[in-house]
């Protein structure tokens, strides 16, 4: 036993047991009753056991899907952009304008402030603030700018992608501001050493080495968006969907089977997304 | 006491402590309520529904009047459907709409209920029990709560066209629906379903997103708007159903709708703000907005009512104690102060003439009789809904639930038209 114990093979599995224990229990096996539920037939009010390929055929399909997928993709890409362009900014003024240590803590507590509150609650309080006589509008009449009141400010596309950039900004800027702050100042130093303009040191040393934080961040934003089915029920008043309220509206409808077929596709989407997301970056590597 | 029957060892029985189950089941049999009055107040009995009825006023007068608790959740109907169908472990007593009841019956999770134990049985409203408001009436269309409401025994699983002495659903409150309309932001008559698609309204329409519901009232505006004769629209063929989303996914495309609503207080901000003007309604929601001071009117219209009803039925698993507890709390309810909490805010009670007792004679003439109002008339939480000289959208109960075209239904391809109805809102 205790010659077992000192074998180096041994002593690695047994500690890397404990979280191999939680992944299978809580990881793996429920992603797998997904799968196997996903070939199970259903009726209005029970599931039953079977191998069947009806989920898939009907999924496969129906062109809903497609469009209700391409739908998905649409919010997830722009949305992406956005989220891009603003934490990079962000995290860009947070690590290299601001100075002093302590205002950058201050001003990264503050960006954390809204995350106070729940999620749904920041999202909902769009609604009354985008409405037809809501804050918006009635600014921009009172303004002169507009005669008459925007309608596509609320329950469009504009206000769901709004709702996600406003949501999930704050994950592009943690990863993005934690990997800028590794940077060795003195690469920048440098950079303008020899000769690099302000864009040339963005584009050939900032950006390089901030890659895997952008990588990261793209990651969270890409999944949450992906999976998200709340965000575009209430922001589009229903009027859209994604793949996340198809899932939902079959479970709401007793369907699990055909939402677990619909949740397979989507997490082999999601996936794929991030594999050739991680074949630009090495993540591993650049941590 | 040989035949008694033994309380289901259950987890909560069983930290009812022994002595509680014992008397229990000695009263039961017995048939002496008073008996097991002390051991009532330990009862919980765990409550769940749509929002419409299940409200913590009621729990508490429950607490008052029969000493046990009542415990209440409210869902949507879809999640209702779900729990009723598939835990019914969780849950006591379910508060669950007619059409609901259709679909979860045959999963057997419910127990029926003998109606010689229903006290006021006699006096629930005809609609309930052969079908007929009067002699003369028509039976509408769609699933008709009678059509749901009988079977065999208390294990029964199909249901019976007579009244059997075996009811599955308790009526507890049921109202006929039409469109809702901003009269103010309209400025004109508006009386047919087929407004609700009129391009006048492009951008400010709405409709309900249940798919069982909405397909109902997309069924009356498509037969008021002349485009679609139903054979029966609580159970339309495919072709009708396809036809159907059809003419409202070309609406959507055309940007009729501002947006679907699911939850009845959606219902009432796209109301009150202004977003919406005609839309598919609750009769509370009108009184939500109204008593906001922004004019809302539950429009009567031509072709008549889309009308549910809903009900409280048993959990399988409820037995001894608890199941007397149940059966008096049904008695209660149906003795007249829910109905009158109810009634006040524009629902009807299964049993009207209990009601009465807890409303006053204004009260009364305005929400039943329809008879313009003397005083201001309140809702149960004492806000001023309407003023002296007022009258009630539709009129009196008969003018109301005699102008029912279609009850809310499932339907033979209900697959198919959830699938359709999935199809249009993701168009």
């Amino acid at each position: 036993m205790r010659n077992l114990l000192k074998n180096r093979n041994v002593s690695g599995w047994m500690l890397a047991s404990p979280l191999a224990v939680v992944l299978v229990c809580f990881l793996v096996l429920p992603i797998a009753m997904i799968i196997v539920v996903s070939f199970w037939g259903a009726t209005e009010f029970s599931i039953y056991p079977a191998f069947l390929f009806d989920n898939y055929a009907f999924l496969f399909g129906s062109p809903v899907t497609y469009s209700v997928f391409f739908n998905t993709f649409k919010y997830a890409v722009i949305t992406w952009g956005f989220t891009l362009v603003i934490g990079f900014t962000v995290a860009y003024f947070l690590a290299f304008h601001v100075r002093s240590l302590t205002w950058q803590i201050a001003l990264f507590l503050l960006c954390t402030i809204p995350f106070w509150t729940s999620n749904i609650i920041r999202m909902i309080s769009w609604i009354p603030f985008l409405g037809r006589n809501g804050l918006a509008n009635s600014t921009l009449i009172s303004w002169g700018v507009i005669d008459e009141p925007l309608e596509w400010l609320l329950f469009s596309d504009f206000s769901v992608i709004l709702a996600f950039v406003h949501l999930y900004t704050l994950f592009m800027v943690v990863p993005i501001f934690n990997t800028m702050m590794r940077i060795d100042r003195s690469l920048i130093e440098a950079a303008y050493d020899n000769g690099a303009s302000g864009l040339q040191t963005l584009t050939n040393v900032i950006i390089p080495l901030t890659k895997p934080g952008i990588m990261i961040g793209s990651i969270f934003v890409v999944t949450l968006v992906m999976g998200d089915f709340i965000t575009v029920r209430f922001m589009s008043g229903s009027q859209s969907a994604n793949v996340g309220r198809l899932i939902s509206n079959d479970i709401a409808l007793l369907q699990y089977p055909s939402a677990a077929a619909t949740a397979v596709v989507l997490l082999s989407t999601v996936l794929l997304i991030i594999a050739v997301l991680l074949r630009f970056v090495d993540i591993r590597k650049e941590l | 006491m040989t035949d008694f029957h033994t309380p289901k060892l259950s987890r909560r029985s069983v930290l009812k402590g022994a002595a509680a189950t014992v008397t229990a089941v000695g009263a039961s049999t017995l048939g002496a309520p008073m008996i097991w009055a002390q051991n009532i107040k330990d009862v919980t009995l765990r409550q769940f529904g749509t929002g419409v009825s299940n409200l913590n006023e009621v729990g508490k007068k429950v607490k008052e009047d029969l000493g046990f608790n009542l415990e209440m959740t409210a869902l949507d109907s879809d999640a209702v459907t779900q729990r009723a169908a598939t835990q019914p472990d969780s849950f006591d007593i379910a508060d669950i709409e007619y059409w609901i009841c259709k679909k979860v019956w045959p999963t057997g999770n419910l127990q029926a209920m003998d109606v010689s134990k229903i006290k006021n049985y006699d006096k629930i409203v005809g609609i309930f029990r052969d079908g007929k408001l009067t002699p003369e009436s028509t039976i509408a269309q769609g699933t008709a709560p009678h059509s749901v409401g009988f079977t065999t025994g208390v294990d029964g699983k199909e249901f019976v066209a007579e009244e059997s002495g075996w009811m599955t659903l308790i009526p507890t409150i049921y109202n006929a629906d039409t469109l809702g309309i901003r009269p103010d932001l309209i400025g004109r008559e508006i009386s047919t379903w087929a407004e609700l698609l009129n391009p006048e309204f492009a951008g400010k329409a709405s409709i309900l997103d249940i798919s069982s519901i909405g397909i109902m009232d997309a069924a009356m505006v498509c037969e008021a708007m002349g485009e679609i004769a139903y054979g029966d629209k609580g159970n339309m063929t495919k072709e009708e159903i396809d036809k159907t989303m059809a003419i409202f996914t070309e609406a959507k495309k055309a940007g009729q709708f501002r947006a679907f609503w699911k939850t009845f207080d959606e219902s009432v901000n796209l109301m009150a703000s202004g977003e919406v003007v005609i839309q598919s309604m609750w009769s509370p929601a009108i009184t939500a907005v109204r008593s906001q001071g922004v004019p809302c009117v539950y429009q009567p219209l031509k072709e008549g009512y889309r009308s549910w009803g809903g009900g409280i039925g048993l959990s399988k698993s409820l037995s001894g104690l608890e199941l007397d507890a149940a059966y008096e709390y049904i008695n209660w309810y149906l003795d007249g102060w829910v109905g009158g909490f109810l009634m006040r805010q524009g629902y009807y009670s299964a049993v009207p003439e209990t009601s009465k007792n807890f409303m006053s004679e204004d009260e009364w003439g305005f929400w039943f009789e329809g008879k313009p109002a003397q005083g201001d008339i309140t809702n149960p939480f004492g806000k001023v809904m309407e003023k002296a000289g007022a009258v009630r959208d539709g009129g009196s109960f008969q003018d109301r639930m005699g102008a029912v075209a279609c009850w809310n239904a499932v339907m033979d391809e209900n697959q198919h038209m959830v699938r359709k109805w999935n199809e249009f809102i993701a168009a």
